[in-house]
């Protein structure tokens, strides 16, 4: 797992992207709790889901809001998905699969 | 066989009487010549909608169901205006008398003296259907100004008027009438209590429990109820009203009071004329009076010891006459209806069928709740019959039961597939078995045979196309459901919706209603409206509508989460496909100076900007920007933001007017850059672009803007709105002609103001120009109708007063820290975590 600091560099109720390993990550820090991961890039027209507005269950990609459920990937339009990362926090920081 | 027509007067044009008509009508067009008395001064309209008319999503004149027109062809003679006082049985003779002006119809005083302007009408046979009036219960002072019932159109007028200059209003009456009060005085801007004298709300639909559920519910938009109280004395100061005093010696302080507590059957011309009456005029199951050629239909009546006052059993009533009086049938007998209804109060589903407690233990009564949701479902069965229902907020099996209550049927003997259906069988199927002859619409009498066909043969793919198609679900609108069923079951696929109407998806309220309850409630966060409004976590589809509303409603008390807010309005700057941004400063009215061109060019070198692009309105766009330089660009352009990446008022175009064009009338650049000066990015429910043209050439398109203004001769100034030049093109329609820039911007802010708070979320000026009508919005706007013009000068001004740009705010100290931060690059060390 790959420590990506301290959970209080992700702004409440929004998502910032993280490159690591050469992979663009967006994490979400829904405001009813949770903490998730999913790739950056919208499958779409590559819109950085880190921008997009969240809740508990979904991102919204800015720029034709396609919608992403956080926890499985699966998309609104048919056959998109994107990938959904291991995550967790301890102590106040993230810990992240990759 | 020639036939010598006989001679009908009804009495009373309101929904029974007209329906009564068109029966007859129906039967045989030829056997009456048709005297129709209406005591109120219009044509026959649905009062089912008289809420609608009072919160204003109704026109009242949309709720006429005959027009004049109707009664010239069909040949009827109509007496508007003219009360039926007596019927002189021995001269068979009508006597009727004008209403006298400022007189309520159903006023017992209302016609004037005994024998002043007498009209007489010669009679065959009467039809009586002059329905009932509101029960009025004796409160000391009833009566003074600011005092009303609510039955009729102009009533409903006079309340709206009212309610402009006052904060607090009481309904008195907790039944399905005083909630429908209740929901449209609401949208005046009063805080609103419902008094109800019964320990429950809607005694007549609801039992105990569900009447609780209803005022929780009811209570959660922004609306006090009271029960079991009950109102002894209304006190005045000075003319006005102060408060209500209650029998247990409690007050409550209010500046109006509307009654709505239940009907009583007019039966005045019935004992002036010697017929037999009790609660309301008693019938036989022909409908006929003790008079034989004297017959009576609707809430007047009283048959076999029943009043009626939903317009189903009328209908019945008025076919059963109709047979009779036009010996179609003549043995045709009217025994009564089951009573069963299916209503919509405030928003919330409700189907109530015949009982509401059980008799005695051998009933079965099954309930099923989900108080979260608020849902309640009971039945009560007897002999293994259906003899009682209440599906309160989950109607789903609504018509199911109705059908199983009118017209008896085996029951499951799962008792849960009454209310959920069978697993093997779906819900659909339900109204898909019925016949073709099955009436669908009771208000209008359309069968599914007839909704059927218009769905096939004629095309109709959405609820209000088989309305217009066939008049199906244009009565109360309860049948929509099953109407969209069938669209669904034999098209596919189905064009209705109920919560197209909601401001955002996951809060279920209309517009309107909403910043009633937000302002009640002073809720000032997205995150406070999903814990106070919806079901408590946050909805992303609804937090950016819901952050422009918060906005605009409270300015600067408003409690920003930026979470909420789409990335453009994080950062103030447009996403680009690249995911860069763009920066568009404000240059007012289109003109620029040399200094601020060299101060663009110069950021544009410094910061590698890769395209510098005069815009469509007349501004210069630096695109590709990294999030990263927004705030130091920012810094050194010095220049306002334009505005260009968010839902506001955005640009003004110009044309060089009287400054340099030959044909210039107006002086068109000061006048834009005093309207983007005032109004710039004002938030709004979508973009606003204007344009200000010195002559009717148009050459800066105001024609086609949002708003536009242009210059005629004279030195006058046309105003356009609801124009659009994007993917859809629209002229513009003119609401007003002024003479001075301060006219223009006073009807300007005004309109910006008004489209604030009535659009949808993400509704162009154009669609909603549309929907409410130029000449709507010219008696609102212009003629000020509605009384609302002064506050919504005041309520603009606030917002221009309160404006600070963006960029200046935030060029030196980012709101959060990661505001315009890029990615975040991850060293990843060979860093061990012990995840097991």
């Amino acid at each position: 797992m790959v420590n990506l600091g301290s959970i209080d560099k992700i702004p409440l109720g929004q998502g910032i992207c993280f490159i690591v390993e050469g992979k663009e990550i967006a994490i979400f820090r829904p405001r009813d709790g949770g903490l998730f991961a999913v790739q950056n890039k919208c499958p779409h027209r590559q819109g950085s889901l880190a921008e997009g507005v969240c809740d508990q269950n979904i991102v919204i990609c800015p720029y034709h809001a396609h919608k992403f459920n956080l926890h499985t990937g699966m998309g609104s339009e048919g056959d998109e998905k994107i990938k959904v990362y291991q995550i967790k926090e301890e102590k106040g920081e993230i810990l992240i699969e990759v | 066989m020639t036939h010598q027509k006989q001679k009908l007067v009804v009495i009373g044009n309101g929904m029974a009487g007209a329906r009564v008509i068109e029966e007859i009508l129906k039967r045989n067009r030829d056997f009456f010549s048709i005297t129709l008395f209406g005591a109120e001064p219009y044509g026959n309209y649905n009062r089912i909608f008289l809420s609608n008319v009072l919160n204003g999503t109704q026109k009242a004149v949309d709720t006429i169901m005959n027009p004049l027109v109707w009664y010239q062809e069909n040949a009827i003679t109509l007496h508007t205006g003219l009360k039926a006082i007596k019927i002189d049985r021995q001269k068979k003779m009508v006597l009727g008398m004008p209403v006298k002006k400022g007189r309520v119809p159903y006023d017992r005083a209302a016609t004037g003296l005994p024998d002043e302007n007498l009209v007489s009408v010669p009679y065959d046979k009467i039809i009586i259907a002059t329905g009932s009036a509101p029960f009025i219960p004796l409160i000391a002072n009833y009566g003074v100004p600011g005092t009303f019932a609510f039955r009729t159109l102009d009533e409903c007028a006079h309340i709206e008027a009212y309610a402009k200059s006052c904060h607090k209003a009481v309904v008195i009456g907790g039944g399905l009438l005083g909630l429908e009060a209740a929901r449209g005085l609401m949208t005046h801007d009063v805080q609103v209590t419902v008094i109800e004298a019964a320990s429950q709300l809607m005694g007549a639909q609801l039992d105990e429990e569900s009447g609780r559920l209803l005022k929780s519910t009811i209570e959660a938009m922004g609306i006090k109820v009271l029960c079991s109280m009950v109102t002894e004395e209304i006190k005045t100061t000075e003319g006005k009203i102060t408060n209500l005093v209650f029998k247990d010696g409690s007050t409550l302080e209010t500046d109006m009071v509307v009654v709505s507590a239940g009907i009583r059957p007019l039966t005045d011309i019935a004992e002036n004329s010697g017929l037999d009456i009790k609660r309301g005029i008693l019938c036989n199951d022909q409908m006929q009076t003790n008079d034989s050629n004297i017959f009576a239909v609707g809430e007047c009546v009283e048959h076999r010891g029943q009043l009626y006052g939903l317009v189903a059993p009328i209908w019945e009533q008025a076919g059963v006459l109709a047979d009779v009086i036009t010996k179609t049938n003549p043995r045709a007998t009217y025994t009564g209806s089951k009573l069963g209804t299916k209503l919509k109060v405030m928003g919330v589903e409700l189907v109530s069928l015949g009982e509401k407690n059980p008799r005695d233990e051998r009933d079965e009564v099954i309930v099923y709740r989900e108080p979260k949701r608020g849902i309640y479902q009971k039945l009560i069965i007897r002999d293994d019959q259906l003899v009682g229902a209440i599906l309160l907020g989950a109607v789903e099996a609504g018509d199911y039961l109705m059908r199983l209550f009118k017209e008896g049927g085996f029951l499951p003997v799962k008792r849960t597939e009454l209310l959920f259906g069978s697993k093997d069988v779906s819900s659909l199927s339900n109204v898909m078995d019925m016949p073709d002859s099955a009436q669908i619409c009771n208000c209008n009498g359309v069968s599914k045979g007839q909704i059927h066909d218009a769905i096939l043969n004629q095309g109709c793919s959405s609820v209000s196309k088989v309305g217009a198609c066939n008049k199906a679900g244009l009565g109360c609108g309860s049948c929509k459901g099953l109407i969209a069923q069938l669209i669904e079951g034999y098209a596919g696929e189905v064009g209705y919706d109920p919560s197209e109407h909601y401001y955002v998806p996951d809060i279920p309220l209309e517009k309107s209603q909403l910043i009633a309850v937000i302002k009640e409630k002073k809720i000032k966060s997205v995150s406070d409206t999903f814990k106070i409004l919806g079901d408590g976590p946050e909805h992303a589809p609804s937090k950016v509508g819901l952050a422009s509303l918060l906005h605009s409603i409270w300015n600067q008390e408003y409690e920003d989460e930026r979470d909420a807010r789409f990335i453009n309005d994080r950062v103030h700057a447009n996403i680009q496909r690249d995911g860069t941004f763009s920066v568009v400063p404000r240059i007012y009215g289109g003109v620029t100076t040399a200094d601020e061109l060299i101060r663009i060019g110069t950021v544009a070198q410094k910061y590698n900007v890769p395209m510098v692009k005069i815009t469509g309105g007349q501004r210069i766009d630096l695109l590709g920007v990294k999030k990263e330089n927004l705030p130091h660009i920012w810094k050194d352009l010095g220049i306002p933001s334009g505005h260009a990446y968010t839902k506001a008022v955005r640009t003004v175009k110009s044309c060089v007017g009287t400054d340099f064009c030959r044909y210039g009338l107006g002086d068109s650049i000061r006048l834009a850059q005093e309207i983007e000066r005032r109004f710039q990015g004002i938030e709004s429910p979508h973009k606003i672009k204007m344009a200000v043209a010195g002559c009717p050439r148009n050459c800066s398109e105001a024609y086609v803007k949002d708003v536009g203004i242009v210059t005629v001769e004279g030195g006058k100034w046309e105003i356009y709105i609801g124009g659009a030049a994007g993917g859809c093109v629209r002229k513009g329609d003119l609401l007003v002609i002024v003479d001075t820039h301060e006219e223009v911007l006073k009807y300007v802010g005004r309109f910006i103001q008004y489209y604030r708070e009535h659009a949808k979320y993400m509704e162009r000026t154009y669609g909603f120009v549309e929907r409410i009508g130029i000449n709507r919005l010219q008696s609102i706007l212009v003629q000020d109708e509605l009384g609302i013009c002064n506050r919504l000068d005041a309520d603009i001004q606030k917002a221009s007063d309160v404006y600070r740009d963006p960029w200046k705010q935030e060029a030196e100290l980012p709101v959060y820290p990661q505001q315009f931060k890029g990615s975040e690059l991850v060293k990843v060390l060979k860093e061990v975590v012990n995840n097991g």
